[in-house]
C-alpha cells in the first residue's frame, strides 16, 4: 500500500449524538434463493466515519443500496434520523440527504460534470441553472481536489476514469437546498491516484467535522484505518464485528474479516528458473522503451502510476504473441471481461471451445466438467455453475474470468489490474493459484496498480509516460525503488508520508 | 505531469468534433441548394424555398418524434403508419366532427405513452413492440379509411399555404422548431436529466427520478410530434391516406443519425435533427432537377443518405 497515511485529524469516539442518523435492525436482502444479507443490525451517527469492511461478497454493497434506496430489503426494520422508514427509495434518500458514491460510476458519460450535478438536485432548475451547477461542482472539486485540473463542461465519458471519480466523489459533496447528511462511499479510490486519495481522506475528516456522517467501505485497509472513528466488519451477510478503529491494525482488521494476514509475497521459491525458454520478447517503441522479456514460469508485473501506457503494452503484447496461445484477463469486466446473460459455465469455457468441441460442436459433458473443475479450484462462490454470472458479486466474477484463462491451454496469461476492488482473502487465493500456474510452467505479465501484489512478481517494469523506463529484477523490488522509478527519480519524497 | 499536455490537446477534439456533427449535414443542405440553384437560377426565391422544402415539414416533426425516442436509447418504428393513420382521422373527422377527431387523436398520444410503459416495465425491446404497433396503426387507418380520400379542413389547408412576409413557411418552421427543441433538449435543465436517462437509465433513477415517468411522458411528446407530422401532412395533401407515410420511419431515423445523433442514446441534437430532415428532403428535388428517372429515385436517395452517414462515420473516427 501507499506508505502511511498522515494521521489526518484523531479519531474521535463519543462523537455520536444521541440520534443515529442510520439505524438498521435485523434488515434482510434475499435476490431469489441467494441470501445476500442475514439480519444486519447497523448503525451510523451524524459526524461520524465508519469503515465498513469484508470479503467480496461479503453483503458491503447490498447493504449500502439497501441505505440508498435502490434495493428494497425484503424485511428488517430501517429508521433514518429517528423516523420509523417504510418504503425507502432513491428519492426519499435525496430528500433525506443521503447521498451515494456507487460501487460502478453512476454518471451519464453524455452529459458535462455540470449537467450531471442538476441530475441530483431536484431544484437546479429554471434560469441561469448551468451556471449555478457549474459553480456548485467546479467549487466542490477545489474544495476536495486542489489542483483537479478537470473542465465540469466536458462531458464525462470524454474524461479519464480517475477524473470521472474525483467528479462523483465531488458531486456527493454538493449542497443546494437539502443540506448533506450522509455520505456512502463505496470503494471511492479503487480509481484514484495517490494525491486525490490523500485529498479525499483529508475532506471525509473536513465533512464530518461539519456534522457529516460517512460510510467508507474499501479493500485498503490504511484508508479504512486512517479516516475510521468506527469499523464495522461484515461476512457472509451479517455484520461480525464493530469496534472503534483506535487501536486496530491491519493485521487486526484481516483476522476480523476471517482471511490471513497478507504477507509480503507468496514465497517466490527461489530464483525463478532462469533456464527457461523465452516466450514473450516484446521490442519497444524507442530506444527509451525497454523491450519486455519473459520466460517460462515466470511472473513479471508492470508497474507505475495507472494510464501510463501498461494496459497499452499488454495489448500490444496479447496482439504480437502468436507462438504460443495467450490468453488475457480483463480488469474492466462489465465492459471487455463478462458476457452478462451467460451463465459460469458458458462465461469459463467460452476460451477452451476448441479444445471441447468434437466435430465443430461442443461437447456438453466436457465443457461442464472444466466450468465445474475450474470454479472449485477458484472457489467461486455459487450454487452451481449454470447460475447467471451477473448474480455474484464483483470478485467472483472475476474469478471466473481467471478461471477462464488458467482453463485455457494458454502458456502465457496477461493480467490487466484484474483485482481492482477485490477482496484481501480472495487476493491471496489468486496469488497462491498464479504462483503454483507458473511453476507448472505458465508465464503471466501482470499489470496491477496496488504496490502491495508487485511482491508477488519475478521481475517488474515500471511505466512512465507510455514507456516501460525501468526494469526491476525480482531481489530488488520495494516501494521507493518503484516510486522513484515512476516520478522519474525527482519526486519521491512527497509521496512517502 | 503529462498528463496535462495531454489534457490540452484533448481538448480542442470535442469542439472540433461538436462543431462537425452538426456542421457535416449543414454543409451537405448548403451543397445541395447550391446544385439546385446552379441548375434552376430561378428557384432562388421565396417562392423557390417554399416548394423545395414544403414536404419537410411534415418529415421534421415525424423526425423530432423519432429523436425523443433514439433519446431514450430505443426506436420507433410504427411513426410512418401513426402519422398515415392521423392523416386519415384529420380527413375524416377534423371537419365534421372536431371533438371527436381531437379525442381520437388524444388517445393516439395516451396509446404512445402505453407503449412507453410496457416497453418499460417489461423491459421489452422497444424495436419488437414498435414494429408491433405499425401494424396496429396501418390497420386501424385502413379501417377507418380503406384508400386515400377524405378532406382536410380548410384552416388546415390556408395554414399550410400560409405565406408569411419575409421567410417562406417551411423555413420559419424549420427555425421555430430548431430553436424551440434546443432550448428544450439541449439548454433546458430537464433537457439534461432526459438525455442522462437516455445514456444512464440507472444512475438517474438512483438521483431519485422516476425514470418510468420520463420514458411515458418522452414517448407521449414523440406522438404529439407524430400527430403534427400527420395534420401539417394532410394539410399539403389535403386528404388522408392509410399508406402515406411509412418512409417517414427510417427517413425519420436517417436525419436524427445524420444530425449527430446516436443509437446509444443520450446523444441527439434537435438542430441536427432539422437539418437532416431538411436534408433527406430535399435530396428529392435534386435528383429530379438532376433529370434521374423516378424509378431510380428511391435509390439514389438511399445512396445520397448512405453517403453522408458514411461521411458523419468517416468523421468520428477521425475525432478518436
Amino acid at each position: 500500500m501507499h506508505a502511511l497515511f498522515p494521521a489526518i485529524g484523531e479519531p474521535r469516539e463519543g462523537a455520536a449524538s444521541s440520534v443515529p442518523l442510520i439505524a438498521t435492525r435485523a434488515v434482510a436482502k434475499q435476490y431469489g434463493a441467494v441470501q445476500a444479507l442475514v439480519g444486519v443490525d447497523f448503525a451510523l451517527a451524524p459526524g461520524e466515519v465508519v469503515g465498513l469492511v469484508g470479503h467480496n461478497g461479503a453483503g458491503k454493497s447490498t447493504l449500502m443500496n439497501v441505505l440508498a434506496g435502490t434495493v428494497q430489503r425484503s424485511s428488517g426494520d430501517f429508521r433514518y434520523d429517528g423516523a420509523e422508514i417504510g418504503a425507502w427509495g432513491a428519492r426519499e434518500a435525496q430528500a433525506g440527504g443521503l447521498r451515494c458514491i456507487f460501487q460502478e460510476l453512476s454518471l451519464c458519460g453524455n452529459l458535462t460534470a455540470t449537467e450531471n450535478t442538476r441530475i441530483i438536485h431536484a431544484n437546479l432548475r429554471g434560469f441561469g441553472w448551468r451556471r449555478r451547477a457549474r459553480a456548485l461542482i467546479s467549487a466542490a472539486l477545489d474544495n476536495i481536489f486542489p489542483g483537479h485540473g478537470i473542465d465540469p463542461d466536458r462531458k464525462v465519458a470524454e474524461l479519464a476514469i480517475g477524473e470521472r471519480q474525483m467528479v462523483e466523489i465531488a458531486r456527493a459533496f454538493t449542497q443546494t437546498s437539502i443540506p448533506v447528511r450522509g455520505v456512502i462511499l463505496d470503494e471511492p479510490t479503487s480509481a484514484l491516484g495517490h494525491t486525490p486519495t490523500e485529498q479525499l481522506l483529508v475532506h471525509i475528516r473536513k465533512a464530518v467535522a461539519g456534522g457529516i456522517a460517512c460510510i467508507l467501505i474499501t479493500h485498503r485497509l490504511n484508508e479504512i484505518l486512517a479516516v475510521s472513528d468506527r469499523v464495522t466488519v461484515m461476512m457472509d451477510g451479517a455484520v461480525v464485528a464493530d469496534r472503534p478503529a483506535a487501536g486496530l491494525t491491519r493485521s487486526d482488521l484481516v483476522t476480523m474479516m476471517g482471511s490471513i494476514e497478507a504477507h509480503g509475497g507468496t514465497g517466490r521459491a527461489s530464483a525463478p528458473v532462469a533456464n527457461g525458454a523465452t516466450v514473450i520478447d516484446h521490442a519497444g517503441r524507442d530506444g527509451a522503451d525497454r523491450a519486455i522479456r519473459a520466460r517460462r514460469g515466470e511472473i513479471i508485473g508492470f508497474a507505475g502510476l495507472d494510464g501510463h501506457g501498461q494496459r497499452e503494452r499488454l495489448r500490444a503484447i496479447y496482439a504480437a504473441t502468436s507462438t504460443v496461445p495467450v490468453a488475457y484477463v480483463a480488469g474492466d469486466r462489465g465492459t471487455e471481461g463478462v458476457f452478462p446473460l451467460w451463465s459460469i459455465a458458458d462465461n469459463l469455457t467460452i476460451r477452451s471451445l476448441k479444445a471441447l468441441q468434437r466435430g465443430g460442436f461442443v461437447v456438453p459433458q466436457a465443457a461442464r466438467a472444466l466450468a465445474e473443475q475450474w470454479a472449485a479450484r477458484l472457489k467461486v462462490k455459487a450454487p452451481d455453475v449454470d447460475t447467471p454470472i451477473l448474480s455474484l458479486s464483483g470478485g467472483n466474477q472475476q474469478k471466473v474470468l481467471f478461471a477462464r484463462a488458467l482453463a485455457s491451454d494458454a502458456q502465457v496469461v496477461l493480467l490487466d489490474d484484474p483485482m481492482r476492488g477485490v477482496d484481501v482473502g480472495t487476493k491471496q487465493e489468486v496469488y497462491t493459484l498464479l504462483r503454483a500456474e507458473a511453476d507448472k510452467g505458465r508465464s503471466f505479465v501482470w499489470y496491477t496498480t496496488e504496490m502491495d501484489e508487485l511482491a508477488n512478481c519475478d521481475r517488474l517494469y515500471v511505466f512512465r509516460e507510455g514507456r516501460a523506463v525501468e526494469e526491476i529484477p525480482g531481489a530488488q523490488i520495494d516501494h521507493a525503488r518503484i516510486l522513484e522509478a515512476s516520478f522519474g527519480g525527482a519526486q519521491t519524497g512527497a509521496s512517502d508520508g | 505531469m503529462a498528463d496535462i499536455a495531454l489534457q490540452r490537446r484533448r481538448r480542442i477534439a470535442p469542439a472540433l468534433g461538436t462543431a462537425l456533427q452538426i456542421g457535416l449535414p449543414a454543409a451537405t443542405l448548403i451543397a445541395m441548394l447550391a446544385v439546385i440553384f446552379w441548375i434552376r437560377p430561378s428557384a432562388m426565391s421565396y417562392f423557390g424555398f417554399g416548394l423545395l422544402f414544403k414536404f419537410a415539414v411534415p418529415l421534421m416533426f415525424a423526425a423530432l418524434a423519432q429523436m425523443l425516442v433514439i433519446m431514450l436509447g430505443d426506436i420507433d418504428l410504427s411513426i410512418g403508419s401513426f402519422v398515415g393513420f392521423v392523416t386519415c382521422v384529420t380527413a375524416l373527422y377534423l371537419n365534421e366532427a372536431p371533438l371527436l377527431a381531437v379525442t381520437i387523436l388524444a388517445a393516439g398520444i395516451a396509446v404512445y405513452a402505453g407503449v412507453g410503459l410496457l416497453i418499460h416495465v417489461r423491459q421489452l425491446p422497444s424495436i419488437i413492440v414498435t414494429l408491433g404497433m405499425s401494424f396496429i396503426w396501418l390497420g386501424a387507418a385502413v379501417t377507418l379509411m380503406p384508400g386515400p380520400g377524405g378532406a382536410a379542413p380548410r384552416w388546415l389547408v390556408a395554414f399550410m399555404s400560409w405565406k408569411p412576409p419575409l421567410v417562406p413557411l417551411p423555413v420559419l418552421i424549420a427555425l421555430v422548431t430548431a430553436f424551440v427543441g434546443h432550448l428544450v433538449i439541449t439548454r433546458f435543465s430537464y433537457g439534461a436529466v432526459l438525455r442522462g436517462a437516455g445514456a444512464n437509465p440507472r444512475a438517474v433513477e438512483r438521483a431519485g427520478w422516476s425514470v418510468l415517468t420520463i420514458r411515458c411522458g418522452v414517448y407521449a411528446a414523440a406522438g404529439a410530434l407524430a400527430c403534427l407530422a400527420g395534420l401539417t401532412l394532410t394539410g399539403l395533401t389535403t386528404s388522408g391516406d392509410p399508406n402515406v407515410a411509412p418512409a417517414y420511419t427510417l427517413l425519420g431515423v436517417g436525419a436524427v443519425i445524420l444530425g449527430g445523433g446516436a443509437f446509444t442514446g443520450g446523444i441527439v441534437s434537435p438542430v441536427g435533427t432539422v437539418i437532416g430532415a431538411l436534408t433527406l428532403a430535399l435530396a428529392g428535388s435534386l435528383l429530379s432537377f438532376l433529370q434521374v428517372p423516378p424509378t431510380w429515385q428511391i435509390g439514389a436517395q438511399g445512396a445520397i443518405l448512405f453517403l453522408v452517414l458514411a461521411g458523419r462515420v468517416l468523421f468520428s473516427e477521425h475525432r478518436s
